[in-house]
């Protein structure tokens, strides 16, 4: 795996640039990291990240926005609305997780 | 090192990319509403536009009283396998009285057990992502069936030519 610096830390990214390490990503990195894909993080932003990492903690694997709306409870429509176009990924992205892998 | 010298994933632009998926839904057993919900919410979640064209028996996907009480037959399902062992379930046995409504309560609880929502809950977020719904004209006439038997959310009821020239260069799935 490669090794990428982020605001000043040394992180192992994948190929495509996702985080590959649980425990290298913390919330000061969150803003750096939706900056580099367009999105000026707010707090709301930041409780679907704050879902996202507590979620993959308990089920191992990254929440589809299907999960983040039924078990995180924020609607589909304003994650879209957040991390437009592709939310599933980007979210996944800044809360520094893989590409959640459900179908839906 | 300036902040923005490490990879980020390319998403594209936040602007629609311009692909475009039309699904024409025409089948009405369950496990056959299930390929296009599937497939349009994974596009919808990549940027894509997604249209969805419900026809003849599909039309139970979007009718209120019948979206919740979709059924699924192994008749004819030549790969339907008994739940243990591994053994081809006899064709025989599928007409059997109470076969399709065991076998639906059987489908639903292996959906719901992997978290994927039911038909209408679906609907509901395809919609909440963007996808568009619509009905089709004859089959409408052929069922007498009118806009309040259908979801709210259903854009209109539209013949077959209005909806080959909204999905104009739009890859097309039939199920």
């Amino acid at each position: 795996m490669p090794v990428t610096t982020i605001a000043g830390r040394q992180v192992h990214v994948d190929a495509e640039g996702f985080l590959t390490e649980y425990d290298e990503w913390d919330e000061s990195l969150a803003p750096v990291l939706a900056k580099a894909i367009g999105i000026e993080l707010t707090e709301r932003h930041l409780e679907v990240v704050r879902f996202l990492r507590k979620d993959f903690l308990e089920q191992k694997e990254t929440a589809t926005t299907r999960r983040v709306q039924a078990v995180g409870g924020i609607p589909v429509k304003e994650q879209f609305a957040l991390f437009p176009a592709k939310p599933g990924k980007k979210m996944a992205y800044i809360a520094g997780l893989p590409k959640p892998k459900g179908c839906v | 090192m300036s902040e923005e010298s490490f990879i980020a994933p390319d998403f594209g632009s936040d602007e629609p990319t311009g692909r475009k998926l039309a699904i024409i839904c025409s089948k009405g057993n369950l496990d056959m509403a299930y390929p296009g919900l599937i497939l349009g919410n994974a596009a919808l979640g990549e940027g894509v536009q997604v249209d969805l064209f419900f026809t003849f028996w599909g039309f139970d996907m979007i009718m209120t009283e019948r979206a919740d009480d979709m059924a699924f037959s192994p008749a004819g399902n030549a790969a339907m396998r008994l739940p243990v062992g591994n053994l081809r379930m006899p064709q025989s046995l599928a007409p059997a009285p109470g076969m399709t409504a065991l076998a639906t309560r059987m489908l639903k609880k292996s959906i719901a057990d992997i978290g994927v929502p039911t038909v209408p809950e679906f609907l509901d977020q395809i919609v909440a992502s963007g996808g568009r719904l619509w009905a089709c004209r004859m089959s409408a006439d052929m069922f007498h069936v009118d806009k309040e038997d259908l979801r709210d959310d259903v854009q209109a009821i539209i013949s077959a030519s209005d909806f080959i020239e909204m999905t104009e260069g739009a890859q097309l799935l039939f199920i």
